[in-house]
């Protein structure tokens, strides 16, 4: 009953992951008019990986890290370009972002498979018990990938877009300049306060560097800002409601960390407070074409910040409004 | 992996289906001697009749079971839609999402006013409630 049970969802999963080749395949040969079958390529592209530094001596492992990301975004961004000679640069990013959900379901069938097979090879009921006591967990995620992957190939904004929505109507109609990197910043006055915007470059699935943005603009105030507010969206847990926000302080930021590192790094250097506004949303919604509710909260999310800026600044203080997220379907 | 595994997962297999319509084709049969039989053995003929039920329905359920399967493999694309608003007459309009659509993309004049018209959001909606825990 249960190898029956770990047996199907693998089935699903074998189905979702080759949908999901299909997908990327498909899309490829439509934007990037390639001269070849790109379907070798993208393969190959699947089974791309990526070695974390060594953390024997963790002293300056954050920016090793950094630069392996960097190595790989570049390397990553360079395929697709070969892949797609005729994309743009929004589609070359949205195409990264498909193969990336493409690899991740990839990863999550190969895995699953990989512990299946060896419980069976040896025989180990308890091998079994513990894929079959996370499947739920794991066919959810998958299934987010696979709403994600066609959420990127069209170019829609994902749920994890909440924050760079907000910073995009917070700086719509301003004057933008480029930092580094692939983040755009825009003087907006907000009650009577210099508020600094940032955002990853839209309309591409693009997250930026938003720790390289943050950095680049406290050392060019030399560190007189009041404040740094951070939006994201944050996971919820079970029985909250999705689009729900809320706000606290810490640098709201995910991924491996390097960023939230930088930013932390740079507050600390100028004793600058930090503010968070979430929100709030599941795994699945973060990854999949953004909820009607989420879209909703943006304008909940500007009145929070309103209030953070009045109840925490000065007028004319400056502030830093950073929008953390995939910024995919979403423009400036 | 090939073009070919991909068709593989999306149908039933062949093997369940001979084997489903193996175990129809003998409950059939036991029900076709079930009346038959009934004037001259009685008893055997209830106990046909039983197995023959029985069989129908356990290939009917596996039947059903295997299409669910089948069914609920697809990935479903949810319907996005598009939000369309003139900034100076506050006309807004909804349609469904487009390739090449994004929030804050300038469009076409508006119908009203002839001012140019824009993307404000972008979102899909979920029909179906969530489930709610009353605790």
């Amino acid at each position: 009953m249960m190898i029956r049970e770990v047996e199907n969802s693998l089935y699903k999963l074998r189905h979702i992951k080759e949908e999901g080749r299909k997908i990327a395949i498909e899309t490829i040969k439509e934007i990037g008019k390639p001269q070849t079958d790109p379907s070798a390529r993208v393969d190959r592209y699947l089974e791309y990986f990526t070695i974390g530094p060594q953390a024997m001596d963790p002293a300056g492992i954050v920016y090793k890290l950094d630069h392996i990301l960097d190595v790989r975004d570049s390397r990553l961004k360079d395929e697709v370009k070969l892949m797609a000679p005729a994309s743009d640069e929004v589609q070359t990013n949205n195409l990264e972002n498909t193969l990336e959900a493409a690899m991740a379901l990839n990863f999550i069938y190969k895995v699953v498979r990989h512990y299946y097979i060896q419980g069976k090879k040896t025989l180990s009921l308890y091998v079994i018990l513990q894929l079959q006591m996370i499947l739920p967990l794991v066919m959810k995620e998958a299934e987010a990938y696979a709403s994600a992957l066609k959420a990127f190939a069209f170019g829609q904004p994902i749920g994890d877009g909440a924050g760079p929505l907000v910073a995009a109507k917070l700086m719509h109609g301003y004057e933008t300049r480029k930092v580094p990197k692939d983040c755009v910043v825009a003087t907006v006055p907000i009650e009577n306060r210099t508020a600094l915007i940032i955002k990853a470059e839209g309309p591409g699935g693009n997250v930026g560097k938003p720790g390289d943005a943050v950095k680049a603009v406290i050392d060019e105030n030399e560190g007189k800002i009041a404040s740094v507010i951070m939006i994201d969206a944050g996971l919820k847990l079970e029985g909250e409601i999705v689009g729900e926000v809320a706000d606290g302080i810490g640098a709201a930021i995910g991924g491996p960390g390097v960023d939230q590192y930088k930013i932390e790094e740079a507050l600390l250097e100028y004793h600058i407070p930090i503010n968070a506004i979430i929100v709030k949303e599941d795994i699945g919604d973060a990854v999949s074409p953004m909820r009607k509710e989420i879209s909703d909260s943006a304008d909940k999310v500007i009145e929070r910040v309103k209030n953070v800026i009045l109840e925490r600044t000065k007028e004319g203080d400056k502030v830093i409004i950073v929008g953390v997220g995939n910024t995919i379907g979403i423009g400036q | 992996m090939t073009q070919s595994t991909s068709a593989e997962t999306t149908k039933i297999s062949t093997y369940l289906m001979l084997i489903v319509l193996m175990v129809l084709a003998l409950s059939i049969v036991a029900l076709i001697l079930a009346v038959s039989t009934f004037a001259e053995n009685q008893p055997l003929a209830t106990s046909l009749l039983i197995i023959g039920f029985i069989a129908m329905a356990i290939a009917a359920y596996t039947l059903f079971q295997s299409r669910r399967r089948a069914v609920s493999m697809k990935i479903v694309a949810p319907q996005v839609m598009t939000t369309i608003e003139c900034r100076k007459c506050g006309f807004k309009s909804v349609r469904e999402f487009q390739r090449g659509d994004f929030v804050f993309k300038d469009l076409e004049k508006c119908q009203k006013c002839d001012d140019k018209m824009m993307i404000t959001a972008i979102y899909k909606e979920i029909k179906e409630k969530e489930k709610t825990y009353n605790v």
